[in-house]
C-alpha cells in the first residue's frame, strides 16, 4: 500500500520546484497542524449534521492531499466532498487511517 | 518588465496552499502578502496597494465570490487583476468567477509554469490599463475619467442642475506683446495651475481650456451639495491667488495679471459631445452662454466676479453681493439682473 500512498512523481516535482527544505516544513505544517484540524472539523460537522461544513473540510483536505501527491487520500476526501453527509463515521475512520499512512510516508520522503 | 517585483496578495484559508503559493510567487521574484479569508483580503486591498490578487473561492467569513462582488462595486478595486486559484468542482463555478470579473482561473494544485505565464499576462494587462487610465486622467479630469470608468463612454448627455464658470485673463494680448513667448507659456502654466487648484479644491471640474481662458462646471459629472456656493468660493480664491502672483510679478518688474470671472446657474445638459474618436465632456444650456457673457462684462462693470440672479440667490456664506441692476448682455434678448461678488 505504501508504494501508492504518495505518487512519487508528484512529490518529486513539488520538491524540485519549491525546494526540499521548504517542502519538509510544508509537510510538517500539514501533518502536525492542518490535517488533524481538518479531521476534527469533519467529525464535528458530522456530529452537528452540518453538510456545508463537512463539504468544506473535505474540500480543504482534498486540495492539500493532491498537492503532496497523496492520491488515495485525495480521492477519499473528494468522495466525501461530493457525497454529502455520510450515515455514520465509518468513512472518517477509513480516512483517518489513510491520512496516517500518507503523513508517515510524506515525513519519510521529506527526510529522505 | 511586468514579471519582476510586483506586489501580490494571496487569499486562501488553507495554510498549506497559502504557504506553497506564496513560495512559488516569491521564487518568481514577486513580493507576497497573505490573507486567510476574504474579509481580511478585502481590508488589505483597501488599505495597501497591490498589483494582483490570487483568490481562493472556498473561504470562511467571506468567500471568493463575495470578494469579487465587492471588488466590482468598488471603483478603486474593480480594475485590479484577479486570478482565481481553486479546486472547485464544476465548470459553472469557474464561469461565475469569470463573469464576476476574474481575469483567469488556475486549478489547484497550481502548476508553477502556468502560474508564471498567467501572472505575467495579468500584470501586463494591468500595466496597459493603468497607462490608459493615466492618459485619460491627463487629458480629462479625474472626475470625468471616473465617470467614464463607471458608466462607460457614450456620446450624449443628461439633464443636470449646476453652475458654470468662465474665467480669462484681461488684456492678455498686451501682456504677450510685452514679453517673450517662453515667458508667456510659463505664465499660462502658472495661471492654469493656480486656477485648477482653486476650482478643484472647491469641487469644480475644469472641462475646457482655450488660450488664456477656461470653463469649469460645478455639480457635474458628480453632484455637489452647493454648486453656487462652491463656484463663488472658487472664484474668490482665484482672485486671491492672482493677487499673490501679482506681488511676485511686480517685484520682478512685470505687468500685473487681471482676470475676469463670470458665473451662472441653471438646468443644462451635461455629457460627451464630439465623435467616438475625439470627444469632450461639456455642458450646454442658457447658463453656459450667460456665464460667458458675464465674464466678458467684467471689464465694462470694472468688477472681477459677476454672477447671475439664481447664483446670487443661492449664495449664503455671509457674503453681501452688490446688485448692478439689469444689464443687457450680448446674445440675450432680455436684460438680466447682474450681481458683483466682493473680493478682499
Amino acid at each position: 500500500m505504501s508504494s501508492t500512498t504518495i505518487d512519487p512523481a508528484i512529490f518529486a516535482e513539488l520538491r524540485d520546484t519549491a525546494g526540499a527544505d521548504f517542502v519538509s516544513e510544508l509537510v510538517a505544517t500539514f501533518a502536525d497542524e492542518e490535517a488533524p484540524q481538518m479531521l476534527a472539523a469533519l467529525r464535528d460537522a458530522l456530529a452537528a449534521g452540518s453538510a456545508e461544513r463537512f463539504r468544506r473540510a473535505a474540500h480543504s483536505l482534498k486540495s492539500n492531499a493532491m498537492t503532496f501527491g497523496a492520491v488515495p487520500l485525495g480521492e477519499m476526501a473528494r468522495a466525501l466532498e461530493l457525497g454529502g453527509l455520510p450515515a455514520d463515521d465509518a468513512p472518517l475512520a477509513a480516512l483517518q487511517a489513510e491520512l496516517d499512512r500518507a503523513t508517515q510516508a510524506l515525513k519519510a520522503l521529506s527526510h529522505g | 518588465m511586468a514579471d519582476t517585483g510586483a506586489r501580490l496578495l494571496v487569499a486562501d484559508d488553507n495554510k498549506v496552499n497559502r504557504l506553497l503559493l506564496g513560495r512559488s510567487l516569491e521564487q518568481l521574484g514577486h513580493r507576497v502578502a497573505m490573507a486567510e479569508n476574504g474579509r481580511v483580503a478585502l481590508e488589505m486591498l483597501r488599505r495597501e496597494s497591490f498589483d494582483l490578487l490570487l483568490l481562493d473561492m472556498e473561504m470562511p467569513e467571506m468567500s471568493g465570490f463575495q470578494v469579487l462582488e465587492q471588488m466590482v462595486a468598488d471603483l478603486q478595486l474593480r480594475d485590479l487583476p484577479v486570478i482565481v486559484t481553486s479546486s472547485l468542482e464544476g465548470v459553472t463555478h469557474v464561469a461565475r468567477c469569470i463573469e464576476l470579473g476574474a481575469d483567469d482561473y488556475l486549478p489547484k494544485p497550481v502548476n508553477p509554469v502556468l502560474l508564471k505565464a498567467r501572472i505575467n499576462s495579468s500584470l501586463e494587462k494591468k500595466r496597459l490599463r493603468d497607462q490608459q487610465k493615466d492618459l485619460v486622467r491627463r487629458f480629462a479630469t479625474s472626475e470625468v475619467a471616473e465617470d467614464m470608468q463607471r458608466s462607460g463612454f457614450a456620446l450624449g448627455g443628461k439633464r443636470i442642475h449646476g453652475t458654470v464658470m468662465f474665467c480669462d485673463i484681461r488684456g492678455f494680448t498686451s501682456i504677450t506683446e510685452a514679453q517673450s513667448p517662453e515667458e508667456t507659456i510659463e505664465l499660462l502654466n502658472t495661471f492654469y495651475t493656480l486656477m485648477f487648484d482653486a476650482i478643484t479644491g472647491a469641487g469644480g471640474v475644469v472641462n475646457q481650456m482655450v488660450g488664456d481662458g477656461l470653463m469649469s462646471i460645478f455639480g457635474a459629472p458628480l453632484p455637489l451639495a452647493d454648486p453656487c456656493g462652491s463656484a463663488v468660493r472658487a472664484a474668490r480664491e482665484m482672485i486671491e491667488l492672482i493677487e499673490m502672483l501679482n506681488v511676485e510679478r511686480q517685484a520682478g518688474g512685470k505687468m500685473p495679471l487681471k482676470i475676469g470671472v463670470g458665473i451662472a446657474t441653471g438646468d443644462m445638459i451635461a455629457g460627451y459631445t464630439g465623435t467616438h474618436s475625439r470627444a469632450t465632456y461639456t455642458c450646454i444650456g442658457d447658463a453656459v452662454n450667460l456665464a460667458a457673457r458675464l465674464e466678458a462684462h467684467t471689464k465694462a462693470a470694472a468688477r472681477p466676479i459677476l454672477v447671475d440672479g439664481p447664483t446670487a440667490a443661492a449664495v449664503s456664506d455671509g457674503l453681501t453681493l452688490e446688485p448692478l441692476g439689469e444689464v443687457a448682455l450680448k446674445g440675450k434678448a432680455a436684460a438680466v439682473p447682474v450681481f458683483a461678488v466682493p473680493v478682499t
